[in-house]
């Protein structure tokens, strides 16, 4: 009974992989081509390798390259925004929540009602900084409200299910609530008020002296920190000490590195990072010549910015330094420890369900003052870059979100004209779109765990 | 020549190494028992084997030529068959499905066959489904009659163990590798399948390289005994030379205060 | 749910919280529906002249329900069940009635206050629908009446014996059907000539639809009599064939599939055009389910990108028939498209599957939704317009010409008994690749990948297989779309077409080839499909949110479809099979004694 058939057995490389390997070289291929010819183009659009491929090539002015940047970056932000709720959701339950682009669109569309009322009510105009933050509350309050909902029930009778149904079910949520706006608020796009002017204008923004001016705030709050931080080590020895530095107590250096870090309250990598960060500012603002850093921006793609960094910086504060936060990475790394541990598991779920909602719902009033139009179905296309997004940054790590939001709201902008023209293809302002999709796809092929890893528990790592 | 040759054999997760300069070989027709402590680097030694995990370095050599880098199927085509510590059945299928699956690398009919319902297709099935049941009746009455059309997930424990073993048994391996084939059975059951393990060798002609914690059966039923601890091996030989040696005591009850004996 | 557990055998004093609980949310829907439309928007919809409307019923079913789940106890097994009181009976009037004072709410709104600006419902329509023309002096106590009324009577529905509920259920459910399948009833009564019937039970007068009052209670007479008749030898029939050993049971299902087989023969001849309509669009996601079925229901691999495949076949058979076709156009054979269509498919399965073989399930469903997302988008681009006709697609597809049969879009009926042979061979197909070994590996790989490997099984290559098989069915109906309609637009074929195919597989019963048939005909026969309308037009607004309702519910309440597999439900519902197992079959303890031979 043991007669052994020996088939011919391949070696490791099979077929797929092969294939796989021809799409990586294509792929790249093209990329660098693209970037060449784009490069030749801007160098001297009469050059034959730029018009080899793309005989109108006119190339980029600096501006127009700057813009595409900046348009990028917002969009990015926005898209950011909304990853760190699929992040969340998948680093906790390890399932994708199609429903959550809906979160973000209500947020949007209970935006536009606020503040179309308090247009009609003359209150936009006269009391611009006032309504928008009333718009921004009832926007998060009702995308807070529907990602709870949800979350109560069509998502926590399946905490047990095969990992597919809850996806599954996200989906017919996402359906539901896209059609019951469409319902109740009628199929047409709708248009939020006109910004003031002082928030649309262009403005020219120096970015070189805006990054001395960060780094000089840097340093006057980092010495100031430091020395209270400090004075109050001195006078209570069992204060909390930071993560201690691991294999540098060798070096004088390295141990002083560790004490500044420890007295500072953050980790060594993390002052390593600051440090690096600061340098950069420093160069780039007094190195780099004046006009390269001065871009045209309105003041709402500076709002819009600005809004996610400080969304991004709260949630990064809940998350590393409360209760709750720590009480969420637990759940993240095994919810039947965390169960043990005496943790909530069904509040913390709620919890986690409640903040992604707020940031998608604080994106959607971006994205309301940034495009100033929203309708049934713009979360679809935005849900899923956003998802696609986290993915890139890593799934579970939400600093990857956010920056993977970034580099995908960029490489959407950047890539039609500078990658795509040039090699020849007409009409890519159509194929933007395909640009996020190509990224998850060449992501997941080139590097599946995104850029700067995932994070994830146990039981959700295939 | 060995079945299965593995000369310095490493595995290294990370900065762990699991198993380090591992030298390992099994003649046809013996029944090897690897035991050590918890954390010893068994199971990852037969991931490694069996083309789930990949060695860090070394040389895994079944009937003289390399199984690096193949897949696990291609791994069980050539003839290595292994169990799972923490069972991991096809819950959701028969039990007689889940033996008719796994002859899936010694059976060859395409979709085709089975559209068109050929001859060759239907005797392909017949043989399929009567060596299941032959290979089911091994275990007794237990996992026959009525038993064939259960789910997996319906069974005892007892009886998920041993639809585990008939299913590495239905990929007509040469050499079987089981992986603590007896944890969690009562001492009846236990006994039993010890015999079982016997008679896979006599009468089915299997090598099986096994992984206990039960001394007993490893006492009973082992040609040869390999000790792993912290991921190398620390002895070798019969049952009998391998209980007394001083090291492998240390390694399963520690050292006594006494003598201080740096071994790293 | 939260349950109160009693002491058993008696019953406890009212819980207010919890009917006041769902009396909120049930008054909550009963607003948020009538604000989506759905009454004004069903209300043409007449079901008993002149009694009852689609857009009533829309409200109707609400505190019904509510009053049913407000009052239901929690099972425990082996923990004598409480009795249903009084207590309960209060709670679901209170939940009921509640559900009144909402709607109460909104009438005194509509007529007070004007929101129509955010809520375009907000509109006199829904007033009058909601007052019933007569004012709110009228509508205010009718509602409250009738919601508190119906909140009680699905509270009473516990207290009902099993027997009577179900019944109910069906009668209503009987009715209901009768009421909304009138077209197709019409047509079939035509056909053998028993217009009679029909007119008999149908208004027929002044151009409305729906029963009259008398045949509606008639009908629910006579159905409520059927079950008495049968006297449970319908269940006990399917009984028998859900237990009876392998051999039997095929040759029933045979019987069965070729009684189906001669009705679908048979029947388009005598139904008129716009069924035949239907039934051919019925056909075509019937064909697109069967595919998605082997690569979701047996390979379990979500591909949500699937209707790529279909627009691959479509597109390709277009460019090889069609006159128009910009680049190249040999206007061939619809036969020897075909032949195309299929290298076609099976290369754009390899192409979209391999990339995405070991990815995590949710990450192939992503990526493979990317892919879908990016065929269409190079179908309508621009650039691809020399090939591909752009936006503007290709039209002039010739209708198909087999010998004496012509096949084209305004001859309903030959289109249908087109898909119907792509149908037929895709059932066969997906019958025996199931009891295959390629079914088995499927099954295996979908169970547990890494074991799967270690079996033997190169998933890899079943992966593959199964995305192929998939994307030859796909491509097929999208051949036969084109030569439909005689045009392919980069329209028809978003994520849209992928997602309502699922929805399909699932509520039908995924990996079941009689459940994928029930859900197609059941779906889009009623409510349609993506782009065309289904049996009630009323519904073409509404459709998609019925689909996400209606997949929600499912996965919450019946995951394995209307249709079940033996194995799905067992999958689904392991530990109730494990504790009927435990409880109900002894046989367990004779284990030890069965000593090896």
């Amino acid at each position: 009974m043991t007669g052994v058939m020996r088939n011919r057995s391949a070696r490791r490389v099979s077929g797929v992989d092969r294939f796989l390997t021809v799409i990586r070289v294509v792929m790249a291929s093209l990329i660098i081509i693209g970037i060449l010819a784009f490069v030749a183009q801007q160098i001297d659009p009469n050059n034959p390798f730029a018009r080899w491929r793309n005989p109108g090539a006119r190339g980029l002015t600096g501006d127009q390259f700057k813009g595409l940047l900046i348009s990028g970056l917002s969009q990015g932000s926005m898209y950011g925004l909304i990853a760190l709720g699929y992040s969340m959701v998948y680093g906790v339950l390890g399932f994708i929540n199609f429903a959550h682009g809906e979160v973000f669109m209500v947020g949007a569309m209970s935006g536009f009602i606020t503040s179309d009322k308090l247009h009609a009510a003359g209150w936009w105009e006269s009391n611009f900084l006032l309504s928008l933050t009333v718009v921004t509350l009832i926007a998060i309050v009702t995308s807070t409200f529907t990602a709870v909902i949800t979350e109560r029930i069509a998502y926590r009778p399946l905490r047990n299910s095969p990992r597919l149904i809850p996806l599954i079910t996200s989906i017919g949520v996402s359906f539901f609530i896209q059609n019951a706006v469409m319902g109740l608020l009628g199929p047409a796009t709708k248009s939020y008020p006109k910004l003031p002017e002082w928030l649309t204008t262009v403005r020219s923004v120096d970015l070189g002296r805006v990054f001395v001016w960060i780094a000089g705030i840097l340093v006057v709050v980092g010495l100031l920190w430091y020395l209270w931080r400090g004075g109050s080590r001195e006078k209570d020895p069992t204060a909390d000490a930071g993560e201690l530095p691991v294999s540098e107590s060798e070096l004088p250096i390295g141990e002083k590195v560790g004490q500044v870090a420890a007295t500072l309250g953050i980790s060594v990598p993390a002052l390593r990072w600051l440090v690096s960060v600061w340098i950069a500012l420093l160069l780039l603002g007094f190195l780099v010549p004046g006009k390269v850093l001065i871009f045209a921006i309105t003041g709402t793609k500076i709002t819009v910015v600005t809004v996610a960094a400080v969304s991004m910086a709260g949630l990064w504060y809940l998350v590393e330094r409360t209760k709750t936060g720590r009480a969420m990475r637990a759940v993240a790394e095994d919810k039947e420890i965390a169960a043990l541990m005496g943790i909530n598991v069904n509040r913390i779920i709620v919890v986690t369900f409640a903040v992604g909602g707020t940031m998608a719902g604080i994106g959607g009033i971006l994205w309301g003052l940034l495009f100033r139009s929203v309708h049934h179905m713009t979360g679809f296309l935005p849900g899923i870059k956003a998802f696609t997004a986290a993915v890139v940054g890593g799934i579970g790590n939400m600093g990857g979100a956010m920056a993977g939001g970034l580099f995908l709201g960029s490489a959407e902008s950047v890539a039609p004209l500078v990658l795509m023209e040039p090699l020849g293809i007409p009409g890519v302002s159509q194929l933007k779109d395909a640009v996020a999709f190509t990224v998850l796809v060449l992501v997941l092929l080139f590097r599946p765990a995104g850029l700067f890893g995932e994070r994830l528990s146990q039981e959700d790592r295939a | 020549m060995s079945l299965l040759e593995i000369r310095g054999l490493q595995v290294t997760f990370g900065g762990l190494d699991a198993l380090s300069s591992l030298d390992f070989h099994v003649n046809e027709g013996e029944i090897v028992s690897v035991i050590g402590p918890n954390g010893a680097g068994k199971t990852t030694f037969f991931n490694a084997i069996s083309g789930m995990v990949p060695p860090t370095e070394g040389e895994i050599l079944f009937d003289g030529e390399s199984v690096l880098g193949l897949d696990p199927n291609q791994i069980t085509e050539m003839g290595i068959a292994r169990t799972f510590q923490n069972v991991r059945l096809f819950p959701n299928m028969t039990v007689v499905e889940n033996l008719m699956v796994s002859q899936h690398c010694r059976t060859s009919q395409l979709f085709v066959g089975a559209l068109f319902q050929t001859k060759a297709f239907k005797k392909e099935e017949r043989e399929i489904r009567e060596r299941a049941e032959e290979i089911l009746a091994f275990f007794g009455t237990r996992l026959t009659g009525y038993r064939l059309d259960q789910p997996a997930f319906a069974l005892s424990y007892a009886n998920r163990r041993r639809l585990e073993i008939a299913r590495a048994m239905a990929t007509q391996p040469r050499l079987l590798l089981l992986d603590e084939p007896v944890a969690g059975m009562n001492p009846m059951e236990t006994a039993e399948l010890t015999g079982l393990i016997g008679r896979l060798r006599d009468e089915w002609g299997f090598t099986i390289v096994f992984i206990e914690h039960d001394m007993k059966v490893v006492r009973d039923v082992s040609d040869r005994v390999v000790v792993l601890d912290h991921g190398v091996p620390i002895a070798e030989g019969s049952y009998e030379s391998v209980s007394t040696d001083p090291d492998v005591i240390e390694a399963y009850l520690g050292r006594p205060l006494e003598s201080r004996k740096d071994r790293r | 749910m939260t349950a109160t557990l009693a002491p058993s055998g008696s019953s406890v004093a009212l819980d207010w919280r919890r009917a006041l609980l769902w009396g909120g949310i049930c008054a909550l829907s009963l607003v948020s529906v009538s604000l989506i439309g759905l009454p004004v928007g069903m209300n043409k919809r007449i079901l008993i002249e002149p009694v009852l409307s689609l857009g009533y019923l829309c409200l109707l079913w609400i505190p019904l329900v509510f009053g049913y789940v407000a009052t239901t106890v929690v099972v425990l097994e082996g923990v004598e069940a409480r009795k249903s009181g009084t207590a309960d009976l209060l709670a679901g009037l209170t939940a009921g009635l509640m559900g009144g004072i909402g709607l109460t709410l909104l009438m005194v709104g509509l007529d007070t206050v004007n929101i129509r600006k955010p809520l375009v419902n907000w509109s006199p329509q829904l007033f009058r629908l909601l007052t019933f023309e007569r004012g709110l002096e009228f509508g205010i106590p009718v509602w409250l009446g009738i919601c508190a009324g119906l909140g009680l009577v699905g509270a009473v529905l516990h207290q009902l014996p099993a027997v009577a509920r179900r019944v109910m259920s069906w009668v209503l459910f009987g009715v209901m059907a009768i009421a909304i399948l009138e077209a197709v009833i019409d047509d079939l009564a035509e056909g053998f000539h028993l217009e009679w019937l029909t007119d008999a039970m149908y208004y027929k007068k002044g151009g409305t639809e729906g029963l009259t009052v008398t045949s509606a209670v008639v009908l629910a007479l006579v159905l409520a009599a059927l079950p008495v008749v049968t006297g449970g030898r319908v269940k006990a029939a399917v009984d028998h064939y859900r237990d009876a050993p392998s051999e039997d049971r095929r040759r029933t299902s045979l019987v069965l599939f070729g009684a189906i087989g001669v009705a679908c023969v048979g029947l388009p001849m005598i139904l008129g055009g716009i069924v035949n309509e239907l039934l051919a669009n019925v056909g075509l996601f019937l064909l697109l389910a069967l595919g998605l079925n082997i690569v979701v229901g047996l390979a379990g691999l979500l591909d949500l990108g699937y209707v790529a495949f279909f627009a691959v076949g479509g597109y390709t058979t277009s460019v090889l028939t069609s006159s128009n076709s910009p680049f190249f156009a040999p206007e061939w054979h619809f036969g020897i498209a075909l032949l195309f269509v299929v290298v076609m498919a099976a290369t754009a399965g390899l192409v979209i599957g391999a990339p995405v073989i070991r990815m995590r399930g949710d990450y192939l469903a992503i990526v493979t939704l990317g892919f879908g997302e990016i065929v269409r988008l190079l179908f309508l681009s621009d650039w691809l317009k020399p090939y591909f006709g752009g936006s503007q697609g290709i039209t002039k597809v010739n209708p198909v010409e087999l010998g004496p049969f012509k096949v084209q879009g305004s001859d309903p009926r030959s289109v249908f008994y087109l898909v119907l042979v792509f149908c037929a061979l895709a059932i066969y197909v997906s019958w025996r690749l199931q009891g295959s070994r390629l079914g088995r590996a499927w099954m295996a790989t979908r169970e547990d990948e890494q074991v799967a490997e270690a079996m033997g099984i190169n998933t890899v290559n079943a992966k593959l297989m199964a995305f192929v098989v998939g994307a030859t069915m796909a491509a097929f109906s999208g051949a036969v779309l084109a030569a439909k309609v005689g045009s392919v637009f980069p329209k028809s074929f978003e994520i849209l077409v992928s997602i309502i195919i699922l929805v399909v597989v699932i509520v039908g019963g995924m990996g079941n080839i009689a459940g994928v048939m029930v859900g197609s005909l059941v779906l889009i026969g009623i409510l349609g499909g993506p782009r065309q309308p289904g049996l009630l037009q009323e519904f073409q607004s509404y459709k998609l949110l019925i689909y996400g309702a209606l997949l929600v519910f499912m996965m919450l309440k019946r995951p394995e479809g209307l249709v079940p597999s033996a194995r799905r439900s067992r999958e689904l519902h392991q530990d109730e099979y494990l504790q009927d197992a435990w409880l109900g079959d002894d046989a367990e303890s004779e284990e030890d004694q069965g000593a090896p031979s």
